[in-house]
């Protein structure tokens, strides 16, 4: 009360907002420059390198790496496998997700009920659902849970994942991503949704519009711009990343087919996985980031990201 | 709004180049690989894959516990072992002691230590394929624990009902498996990837080529290796090759569960099989394809290796030298007390009665006139990888088969050249 109080502990480091800033966000900026920043430098050092089995190589090779990534079928097959999965996935992720927000919005009952449903799927790990894709819903027997319901029409069992034409494990590959993140892009949407001043509704209304796709073309779609290109944006980016249900329904015994290979899957082989040749697998991830960041720029250009609402 | 999906995935992104170099951070700030304290020697780190037979993990760590001139660790590695061992010994990590196949590229990138004076007095009683699988350059790189094999396993009855005999040759093969597919039942099983990942090796010793000659080149670029691919490929079409099953061909589920009639795995899984269908079952070797061609069955062995780099070579040696050398009743009870596998010492092997008769003995008989390294030592991890490419792409992608051979063969013949020159 009288005269200014001691300064002890935690009080007086809240007060001094540098000292908070490094002890709160100390921890993760150093975590992001051990295990973010300096491996991705050390990966574009070793990209320049002969490194066979070796994380410090010698030999010099320029941009041999490249050339070799740049030229290679297994490579460039896999960024036509990536922009399969791309179309797609994220249209259907889009469509998708805005259709189920768009439903949840106007629940009436038993809203929390419905958002924690649609979303659950979202925390379970990739590794389990594929094992669960491909050991009970999609396995080759007979007995397996989409060739019964096949069964039931009278078609012969499918072996989904080992069959290559038609390319039966397509479907596989897809609907597990779609299961897995619908629900959470709904979220992102229905948050969107909610952020929409129902007074516009209201005006358009008085103007003589009708509900339904009018207002959805003319309102709600307009509003939530931002979302839809953060949805987009994320979903893509996702895409180019696939690894995990890829590895885990197809790869078996530490070999993988040479169909349906997205990028990182391949670079895990070359570099991690059977061939241990560092430099190119280093070389393959750059292209692959800046060919990443390219799409995003052209993508935000497009979009017009950071342009804010007009 | 980005952080549900969005660090994750970054998180994976990096993931990819930050492993290695992470492993190397972690070793840079100590002097010792092992991260043994100063001043204590004598601990020894032993790294195993997991095996899936019962009772073996409690066995190697009982050995171990045993060794008393330094306590040693055992890891048990469940998952992708390969990738896991070359990255710590690539990260400069490495166990003391583990076990792997001996390969030319691990060699020459002095990642292991040569093992000659272990076994120079004892070295007549090894199986000689087991020690030629690792030797390079007349240097042994690891002593054989255990030797497997792979081998056709068959139901006789179901057989017999078809009036189908065992196939011996491989248009007798094919024919048995589209007669057996019958009953919801499939007529062959060879992986669920239609034999790609296992049965390249065979295919061509059936067609009498081989993965790499004797002067260092690709062995398979050859019409007759496009052709006898060309044939698995009509049998991956003709639906009587049993695809998806729950677990793969190394493991004998599927045939147990009659899901197939005949499979194609090792002869770890005839206990099991013997337990489903006792006396019911026959084994055989790989059939020959051509007149030029042989039977024939792979023989894999892993070795006990030490680290070239560990700080601990000579201990880790010691160690090596005592567990599958000096104590050949634990070399007994690791190869026949839990699974089956063929002791590689003669001495061992001889005396050993589960491999004396039935389908055991047949496949011991297997392994000593008609077994191959299934994986030389030249025969590197890139190699392996384009060559099932190739495999992959004419089975189950139809490409022309003379093409993805050659490419195959050069990528097989740069490895070479780097490997050898």
């Amino acid at each position: 009360m009288n005269g200014t109080p001691r300064r002890r502990g935690w009080e007086g480091i809240t007060d001094r907002p540098a000292w908070a800033f490094w002890i709160l966000a100390g921890p993760f900026f150093a975590g992001l420059v051990v295990f973010g920043h300096l491996p991705l430098l050390w990966s574009i050092y070793l990209s320049f390198f002969e490194a066979r089995n070796t994380v410090t190589p010698t030999e010099f090779v320029g941009l041999a790496n490249y050339a070799r990534m740049l030229t290679s079928r297994a490579f460039l097959d896999s960024l036509l496998t990536f922009t399969l999965f791309a179309l797609f996935v994220v249209p259907l992720t889009f469509a998708l997700s805005l259709g189920l927000a768009l439903l949840l919005h106007r629940a009436r009952r038993a809203r929390p009920l419905f958002r924690t449903a649609c979303f659950l799927p979202a925390a379970c790990s990739y590794v389990v659902a594929a094992l669960v894709w491909r050991l009970t819903i999609f396995n080759g027997l007979p007995s397996g849970l989409a060739n019964t319901v096949i069964g039931h029409f009278g078609a012969a069992p499918i072996a989904w994942l080992a069959v290559t034409d038609p390319p039966w494990y397509w479907p596989v590959l897809v609907s597990l991503r779609l299961w897995l993140q619908v629900g959470f892009y709904a979220l992102i949407f229905l948050a969107g949704l909610q952020r929409i001043p129902h007074s516009l509704y209201e005006a358009a209304y008085v103007d003589g519009a009708s509900p339904g796709w009018t207002t959805f073309r003319h309102i709600t779609l307009p509003q939530l711009r931002a979302t839809s290109i953060a949805v987009l944006l994320l979903n893509l980016i996702a895409a180019y990343q696939a690894f995990d249900e890829f590895y885990n329904l197809l790869g078996a015994d530490g070999t993988y087919p040479p169909y349906a290979r997205p990028p990182l899957v391949y670079l895990y082989y070359t570099a991690l996985g059977s061939g241990q040749d560092l430099g190119r697998g280093s070389a393959g991830a750059v292209i692959l980031a800046l060919l990443i960041a390219a799409v995003t720029l052209v993508q935000g250009r497009l979009l017009g990201i950071g342009r804010g609402p007009r | 709004m980005t952080s549900g999906s969005s660090p994750m995935s970054r998180r994976r992104f990096l993931g990819l180049a930050a492993a290695p170099v992470a492993a190397s951070f972690a070793t840079a700030g100590c002097g010792d690989n092992t991260g043994r304290p100063d001043g204590d020697p004598g601990t020894l780190v032993h790294w195993y894959h997991q095996y899936g037979e019962e009772g073996v993990r409690e066995a190697v760590e009982r050995y171990a516990a045993s060794y008393d001139r330094a306590r040693v660790r055992v890891q048990w590695t469940p998952g992708d072992y390969a990738t896991r061992l070359l990255a710590a010994l690539q990260g400069g990590a490495p166990p003391d002691v583990f076990e792997y196949q001996t390969k030319v590229d691990l060699v020459r990138a002095g990642l292991l230590e040569p093992l000659d004076d272990l076994i120079a007095d004892v070295r007549d009683d090894f199986s000689p394929a087991a020690l030629a699988i690792h030797t390079v350059d007349g240097s042994v790189y690891g002593i054989p624990q255990a030797v497997d094999t792979q081998v056709l396993v068959y139901r006789k009855s179901l057989l017999d009902d078809a009036g189908t005999e065992p196939p011996r040759t491989w248009e007798a093969l094919a024919d048995a498996a589209r007669t057996l597919t019958r009953d919801g039942r499939k007529g062959l099983f060879l992986g669920n990837d239609a034999g790609v990942s296992v049965a390249g090796p065979m295919m061509l010793w059936s067609v009498g080529l081989e993965q790499v000659t004797a002067d260092r080149r690709p062995g398979f670029a050859d019409p007759a290796a496009a052709s006898a691919f060309e044939r698995l490929r009509d049998l991956y079409e003709e639906g009587t090759l049993l695809l998806g099953a729950p677990t793969d061909w190394a493991d004998p589920a599927a045939f147990v569960q009659e899901l197939t009639a005949m499979q194609w795995t090792g002869l770890w899984a005839l206990p099991r099989i013997e337990e489903a269908f006792p006396g019911d079952y026959g084994v055989l070797p790989w059939p020959r394809f051509t007149e030029a061609g042989a039977d024939s069955v792979p023989v894999g062995a892993f070795g006990a290796m030490a680290a070239a780099e560990g700080g601990a070579a000579d201990l880790a040696k010691d160690y090596i030298h005592w567990l599958w050398i000096e104590r050949t009743d634990l070399q007994e009870d690791f190869n026949l007390g839990y699974g089956l596998h063929i002791p590689p010492r003669g001495s061992i092997a001889s005396s050993a009665r589960r491999l004396a008769s039935g389908p055991a003995a047949d496949a011991v008989d297997y392994v000593d006139e008609l077994g191959r390294p299934s994986s030389p030592p030249e025969w590197t991890s890139a190699m392996d990888a384009a060559f099932k490419d190739a495999l992959g792409n004419i089975v189950k992608g139809g490409a022309a088969p003379r093409e993805e051979l050659e490419r195959a063969a050069r990528t097989v013949q740069d490895e070479l050249d780097a490997l050898f020159d």
